[in-house]
């Protein structure tokens, strides 16, 4: 492990060095393939932001695929309805690790203006975890842009080894997420507490 | 001096910078895979599952088995299909070049129509047009 001051100096004097992790977190940053999966209005948005006028390819995130096996990153672009939720858990289970997710816009975030609805999911985060979120009803393709940057600087700094290394890394935690089902009133369970821990409100 | 040896042993095999050629270009294909085999190995844990393994990938959970019985009229059909196929193919250039046609064309075409019509006979005697 290099320190980043000596780092700096080495680099003034022409001399560049790097380490495994960096040039590992490097590649992975700037080839994030996300999956062409758009749930309502934001994936339009998406659509855009993957076209010519706002080019996501110069973030190397272009690369829509079509199936989840060949994804890095889940793009929730719109209302998850409760009939969806589980669908939407599945795919992300069938994506492999090193993966990621981005929840776009009000919708994804909390519900949005649909919030009130009896079949919408109050958050995608219930159930996945989340890593970035964009606000916005629904966001512009610069704020998706700025959701993949902020994508790119986490997995930057992710450690390669230690305790708190990457979680593809980890043996120890769990590929697979929960998968709700469909109950009577509400999913069963309405929440997956090991992902959603919300701060307790103080009143 | 690595260099000036292999000079060297070229010069006295002429055909030893194939092979030599050749295992470089196998070991330049076969590091990289080798490389990515290893890294995922020992560094990136496996991590399979049900939803992981399962074979559809739209997010449904697959119902009952792939390995149902398709009943064989199917394909019967599918060949019956052909005769109306080609027929409608040649009847239309037919059509348009009636008045131009001389007899012998005329008969050659009623010839080939009986053909595709004896076959039809054929399938409806043997009942295939009936589905059971």
């Amino acid at each position: 492990m290099i320190e980043a001051g000596l780092k700096n100096e080495l680099q003034k004097q022409g001399v560049y060095v790097t380490t495994l992790e960096d040039l590992y977190n490097w590649g992975r940053a700037n080839s994030v393939w996300p999956l062409t999966f758009g749930l309502a209005c934001c994936a339009i948005e998406m659509m855009a932001a993957s076209m010519a006028r706002f080019d996501l390819a110069r973030f190397g995130a272009e690369v829509f695929r079509p199936s989840p096996r060949q994804a890095d990153l889940m793009i929730v672009a719109g209302t998850v309805t409760k009939k969806m939720a589980p669908l939407v858990v599945r795919i992300y289970n069938q994506m492999p690790e090193p993966k990621y997710v981005i929840a776009m816009g009000a919708c994804a975030i909390s519900g949005g203006p649909f919030k009130q609805g009896y079949n919408v999911l109050k958050g995608v985060d219930r159930y996945l975890p989340v890593d970035v979120a964009i606000p916005g009803c629904p966001p512009r393709p610069e704020a998706l842009i700025h959701a993949i940057m902020t994508l790119q600087e986490k997995i930057l700094n992710q450690k390669l080894t230690g305790p708190d290394r990457a979680r593809h890394l980890n043996a120890d935690v769990p590929g697979e997420f929960l998968v709700p089902a469909y109950g009577k009133q509400d999913l069963e369970p309405s929440k997956n507490t090991e992902v959603w821990q919300p701060p307790a409100i103080q009143r | 001096m690595l260099v000036e040896a292999i000079l060297m042993t070229t010069t006295d095999h002429n055909y030893l910078v194939l092979p030599m050629l050749m295992v470089a270009a196998v070991g330049f294909a076969l590091t990289p895979l080798a490389a990515a085999w290893a890294w995922a190995h020992f560094f990136s844990p496996a991590k399979p599952g049900k939803d992981k393994n399962a074979i559809y990938e739209c997010g449904l959970e697959a119902k009952g088995d792939a390995w149902i019985h398709f009943r064989s009229e199917y394909y019967l059909y599918g060949i019956i299909f052909l005769v109306f196929d080609v027929e409608t193919i040649f009847l239309l250039p037919f059509a348009v070049a009636f008045t131009g046609l001389s007899v012998g064309a005329f008969v050659a075409m009623i010839i080939f129509l009986l053909l595709l019509v004896e076959g039809l006979v054929w399938a409806w005697r043997k009942g295939i047009l009936n589905w059971h």
